[in-house]
């Protein structure tokens, strides 16, 4: 006799991680006792897997965004493709400017908690590293390289791990401001999309609180290892982006 | 030091081209007319944008891509799925323990079986396992209630798995 719950939509949202904790709870006393029923949410487990790890995701054509730059109304005719000194120079000169508009970002989210806050200034900075066409303070794919250009910048060392084997090659490190305070960003890749990994020493004794959070369509994982706060953050999406965490902590 | 509406548009909407890109790839089955739908679809944004009031703006802006796919001339030229969702779903086979199966399918094989899919189906699993969106964001770009959002996707994924099987069935021609 087939169990009358196993078609049931929930098991699919609770392989989804989308129904809420009294619900979750519910269906996980069921599928303690119910085999069944466990096997579906593990199939439907197994085909979000797959299908999130395929990476099936069509790359973006050169040249389109610029089309459509230049397409809006109102655009100047700016050449995007600016000699390598020239991106630089214009990245340090829109610096002002960025810093409050982030500044006016957080204001006028009519005094967010610090957590929210925290996710804004993080998907912020993420968003300002992909704009400015300024990812990365040291370009390299080498940890050998990242992990020595930190110091005497930063009052700690970060730690940096080579994930290329685990499909995340590095793209560089970065110095960033956060929640009051200078912090490393190491730059990882995952299918051509960029991961933002912040980290930086608890010596306030106040490690970041663990979260997952989404905002303006992207995805934010916050954790605290080892007197370390991290928060990763990418468009990639949450099933993808917690295993990144994984793989990193491994 | 006010920014123009061009300048909050270029920050807040165009950080999205490449999700916007990747569903009309999907949603139209080609490299030019998903190109054609990105421009499109970003200057109705730009138009409309005074009109945007903050939260997803990623949700927002696929919502168009999606408007600008299925109402224009880039219109997918296949019949939709016309039959009524509700009535047809109790017939829905339940996922079997294929796990193991289904990790051997290559990336290859992922692809030709989601382009197969009708427009909805493909849409549905393109939202939620490419573009990571959640029901919610799901419910906000196809404009359709949350509970039909699960069904198509819940349908979506019973389509998929079938067809993976019968690809993997069939073995290397």
């Amino acid at each position: 006799v087939s169990c009358t719950r196993k078609g049931d939509r929930l098991l699919e949202a609770y392989a989804d991680g989308e129904l809420d904790l009294v619900s979750s709870l519910d269906v996980e006393r069921h599928l303690a006792e119910c085999a069944e029923c466990a096997a579906a949410v593990e199939s439907h487990r197994a085909l979000r897997s797959v299908l999130t790890g395929a990476a099936l995701s069509f790359e973006m054509p050169e040249g389109l965004e610029d089309r459509v730059r230049a397409a809006l109304p109102g655009a100047a005719p700016l050449a995007r493709r600016r000699p390598f000194a020239g991106r630089w120079l214009a990245a340090a000169a829109s610096l002002p400017a960025v810093m409050i508009l982030a500044a006016a970002l957080v204001l006028a989210s009519r005094m967010p908690s610090p957590a929210a806050r925290l996710d804004e200034e993080i998907v912020s900075a993420h968003v300002r590293s992909l704009m400015a066409d300024h990812l990365t303070d040291v370009p390299s794919s080498d940890q050998h390289t990242v992990k020595p250009w930190f110091n005497g910048k930063l009052d700690f060392s970060p730690e940096v791990r080579d994930l290329a084997g685990d499909g995340y090659p590095l793209a560089g490190g970065r110095l960033d401001y956060l929640n009051g305070r200078g912090v490393a960003v190491l730059v990882y890749e995952r299918h051509r999309h960029p991961i933002n990994l912040f980290l930086w020493p608890d010596t306030d004794g106040r490690p970041v609180t663990p979260a997952e959070s989404s905002l303006r369509g992207y995805n934010v994982i916050r954790w605290s290892r080892s007197g370390t706060s991290y928060a990763a953050v990418s468009d990639l999406n949450v099933a993808e982006l917690r295993q990144f965490k994984e793989d990193l902590t491994r | 030091l006010e920014t123009t509406p061009r300048e909050r548009f270029e920050q807040v909407v165009l950080p999205h081209m490449r999700a916007a890109y990747n569903l009309a790839r999907w949603l139209t089955r080609n490299d030019e007319d998903a190109q054609d739908v990105v421009q499109e679809a970003s200057l109705r944004a730009f138009r409309f944008f005074g009109g945007f009031r903050g939260g997803d703006a990623k949700a927002w802006l696929l919502a168009i891509v999606r408007n600008v796919c299925y109402t224009g001339r880039h219109r997918a030229p296949e019949a939709t799925v016309a039959f009524d969702e509700e009535i047809h779903d109790v017939g829905d086979e339940a996922p079997g323990p294929e796990g193991l199966l289904l990790q051997q399918a290559s990336r290859q094989m992922l692809m030709e079986a989601l382009a197969d899919l009708p427009v909805e189906f493909r849409e549905a699993i393109v939202l939620r396992e490419v573009e990571g969106l959640s029901y919610r964001e799901m419910a906000e770009v196809t404009q359709l209630p949350i509970g039909t959002v699960m069904s198509r996707l819940s349908r979506a994924r019973t389509r998929l798995r079938r067809s993976l099987r019968e690809r993997m069935e069939g073995g290397p021609a």
